[in-house]
């Protein structure tokens, strides 16, 4: 066990399987020499040669199609898409192409696509680089959608998702990249201390589609994913109320097992995301709860996420769930 | 809103066609370029400027007169020709048989290669068997030269039981791992990008496969186009990358997808060596492609091509060409008919005859016939049987999760 920001984390997976799976190639733009914008390839291509770790032109849809190609003729590739908001130039060679391919050529091609992209806001970055476009991915069949956060499943998850034969879109919580964030930014601590700092050395993997009981309750279901967990987290302990909190962790397929299992335990469920509310995940998972938890529901399911609108700037702190908005939800679940 | 406002500009420019029904197409009757004009340079040592000419040009073998000539003159043997057009005449049978049963119901769609036959069949004999072919819609042809069974397309084309993608597929989107043909898909150009993808991993293996793709001249504006010339220009994998310009996509003229009159030489902005070929002479698209293919043999890169041709046929079987365009427009194109001008050129050299080119014609119709029938034997659209519908829900992913298994259990089958 090494102590472990998520930045390193990440590196350290991605170290560990270019040291042991030669057809583990890693590109996209800045991750070369430079080691990415967020730093998570940094000393990679150093280490492991410029063949496996390289620079790709400015060109999302060129980087996931290279990535279909390298995928389809026997490689391992893991594209970096330097923000979620900038993955929409790809988005046809995701959905059509990398999605699809195993399904339309009857299973005798296939292509194991990793493509990693910081997410979320919380860093000012306006509109354009702080959206979680997850449920835009979560609707297409095919792909595996996995968001991370926290240095030890950022590692756990992200080893599974390259070793997985199916594309993953893998969102990283760039807000939680060097500390976890509970909602004040003035007051951000870093993930020195924290307990899921601790991250194994070497080969690590947790399995795909399955969700983390962060913190055990019986008053209400909290589900979250990303920072949210973070600042669902500190929003329990301000309302006082003794509510279970899930990490969803892989959001297709979802594990839907355990938050069923904990909503029908506790009859409340809130569950909270960035992105904005309509058609947002949130809305699948409500849909899901309410088919196999109907009997066992005290209260109406809430969703707490960002509103429907662009992701501001300098207003971001009212955009973003905050603590006060999710314990007013959980509250409002036990008044029913 | 009325009147204009006094600038200089009237408005934009929205190009027509230069023909529409009803003219008389006029292609200046014959090609102003020859066999001969151009030189071949050493493909290992070519830089992309010294391909100027060849850009710009139109690389010929087959003259006007049948004979072959010419630096470019790849110098194919009898048997080879014969070969050639064999494969030419085989696939034009079998398109229109296909096509006469779309008409009748047995398959939903269909796309034929009516007056490019020459691309596929000549290309991918120029490449080596293992070589990886990325075909569009209009390259099925490779299959009839890597030896693909014709019943196996016909199944698919029908989507019976089976047909190997298990009817998941519309007609003509073959895939065929076994002959390095790669899964066709509908999205126009996403193949180009991810050829080059293709390519890198061969090179990163450092295996001696090559991989050919083409795209259309309408589909050459997508952005798919620009990105693999880019990313092959920057990272210079065994890929050579065509662009078939051949008129017309759909109903929309090639004027309307760049406002130039050359594809060939954007490849040359990119510093690939760029070459524009007779796509109906199949002695010099085999020609080009040997040179591109040695190019990326030596660790040279890419290779760029347009392939200047014209679409003889609909862009489907949805479409009426005769509204659009001209309905005889394809008969007064100077590159004639490939399939005529390979024929012609053996006759010429005493290797076919007439006698010989009926009794071939009634022998590829009689399999074509017989390999139908088989296919139908295991089902056809119009009547099934159909693949099972738990084809829907198997090969998403690599093992069905919960959620795809609970709606199979839904449907029930």
């Amino acid at each position: 066990m090494t102590e472990m920001n998520m930045i390193q984390s990440l590196n350290s997976a991605l170290d560990n399987l270019l040291e042991t799976d030669e057809n583990v190639v890693i590109f996209g733009e800045d991750v070369g020499y430079f080691g990415g914008v967020f730093r998570v390839t940094d000393g990679l291509q150093k280490k492991h040669g410029a063949h496996r770790v390289f620079d790709a032109p400015l060109a999302e849809g060129g980087i996931a199609a290279i990535a279909f190609g390298m995928g389809l003729n026997g490689l391992r590739p893991v594209a970096e898409i330097q923000f979620a908001d900038y993955i929409f130039p790809a988005y046809d060679q995701i959905v059509n192409e990398i999605a699809k391919l195993r399904h339309r050529s009857g299973g005798e091609f296939s292509t194991p696509v990793t493509i990693r992209t910081p997410a979320g806001g919380g860093i000012k970055g306006g509109h354009h680089h702080s959206q979680s476009p997850e449920s835009q991915f979560t609707h297409t069949p095919g792909l595996k959608v996995v968001y991370c956060s926290n240095p030890n499943n950022a590692k756990g998850l992200l080893t599974s998702a390259i070793e997985c034969n199916d594309p993953v879109i893998f969102f990283e919580p760039k807000r939680c990249y060097r500390g976890p964030f509970y909602g004040d930014p003035h007051n951000v601590p870093t993930w020195k201390g924290h307990p899921k700092s601790d991250v194994p050395d070497g080969h690590y993997s947790i399995p795909l589609e399955q969700a983390e009981i962060v913190r055990e309750g019986d008053a209400c279901t909290v589900i979250a994913w990303g920072t949210m967990v973070h600042v669902a987290e500190q929003a329990i302990k301000n309302s006082g109320i003794n509510a279970e909190l899930i990490d969803l962790q892989t959001l297709l397929p979802w594990d839907r097992d355990t938050v069923v299992n904990s909503v029908n335990k506790t009859g409340r469920c809130v569950i909270v995301h960035e992105a904005p509310k309509t058609s947002g995940f949130g809305a699948e998972m409500s849909a899901s709860i309410q088919e196999r938890c109907f009997w066992h529901l005290e209260a109406p399911i809430i969703r707490v996420t960002g509103w429907d609108t662009p992701f501001p700037h300098t207003t971001e702190w009212d955009y973003i769930p905050s603590p006060e908005r999710i314990a007013a939800a959980i509250k409002k679940t036990q008044e029913a | 809103m009325s009147g204009k406002n006094e600038g200089g500009m009237d408005t934009y420019t929205v190009p027509t066609a230069p023909f529409r029904p009803g003219d008389d197409a006029d292609f200046g009757g014959s090609w102003k370029e020859q066999p001969g004009d151009l030189s071949r340079p050493d493909p290992v040592n070519c830089t992309a400027p010294e391909t100027h000419d060849h850009a710009h040009g139109l690389i010929r073998v087959l003259g006007d007169d049948d004979s072959a000539s010419g630096e470019w003159n790849p110098e194919l043997n009898a048997d080879e020709l014969i070969r050639g057009l064999e494969m030419m005449m085989r696939l034009r049978i079998f398109d229109d048989r296909m096509i006469k049963m779309q008409r009748t119901g047995k398959l939903s769609f269909y796309m034929r290669s009516f007056g490019e036959e020459a691309i596929a069949i000549a290309q991918t004999m120029a490449l080596d068997d293992t070589d990886w072919i990325f075909p569009s819609y209009r390259q099925p042809g490779a299959q009839f030269v890597r030896g693909r069974d014709m019943v196996s397309m016909i199944c698919h084309c029908i989507g019976n039981t089976e047909d190997n993608l298990k009817g998941r597929q519309m007609p003509v989107h073959y895939s065929w791992k076994e002959g390095h043909f790669i899964s066709i898909s509908s999205p126009v150009g996403t193949q180009f990008s991810q050829a080059v993808g293709v390519a890198m991993a061969s090179a990163y293996k450092g295996d001696d496969q090559a991989t050919i793709t083409w795209l259309g001249d309408g589909t050459s504006a997508q952005g798919d186009y620009h990105y693999g010339l880019n990313f092959a220009s920057v990272f210079k994998p065994p890929v050579i990358l065509n662009v078939v310009n051949n008129q017309w996509a759909i109903s929309t003229h090639r004027n309307i997808a760049t406002g130039g009159e050359n594809f060939a030489a954007r490849g040359l902005a990119y510093g690939i060596p760029s070459l524009r070929v007779d796509g109906n002479d199949f002695l010099a698209l085999y020609s080009v492609t040997k040179w591109a293919r040695e190019r990326a043999r030596a660790g040279k890169g890419a290779t760029h091509i347009e392939v200047y041709t014209y679409r003889a046929g609909g862009h489907s079987s949805s479409d009426d060409p005769s509204i659009y365009r001209p309905g005889n427009e394809f008969e007064f194109w100077p590159g004639g008919d490939p399939v005529a001008r390979l024929k012609n050129h053996l006759i010429s050299i005493g290797a076919w005859s007439e006698d010989k080119d009926v009794e071939l014609t009634e022998k590829i119709d009689s399999e074509v016939m017989a390999a139908y029938k088989e296919a139908c034997t295991f089902g056809d659209l119009a009547n099934g049987p159909f693949p099972p519908a738990s084809t829907i829900f198997t090969e998403v992913y690599e093992e069905v999760p919960w959620h795809v298994q609970e709606q199979r259990e839904e449907l029930g089958k």
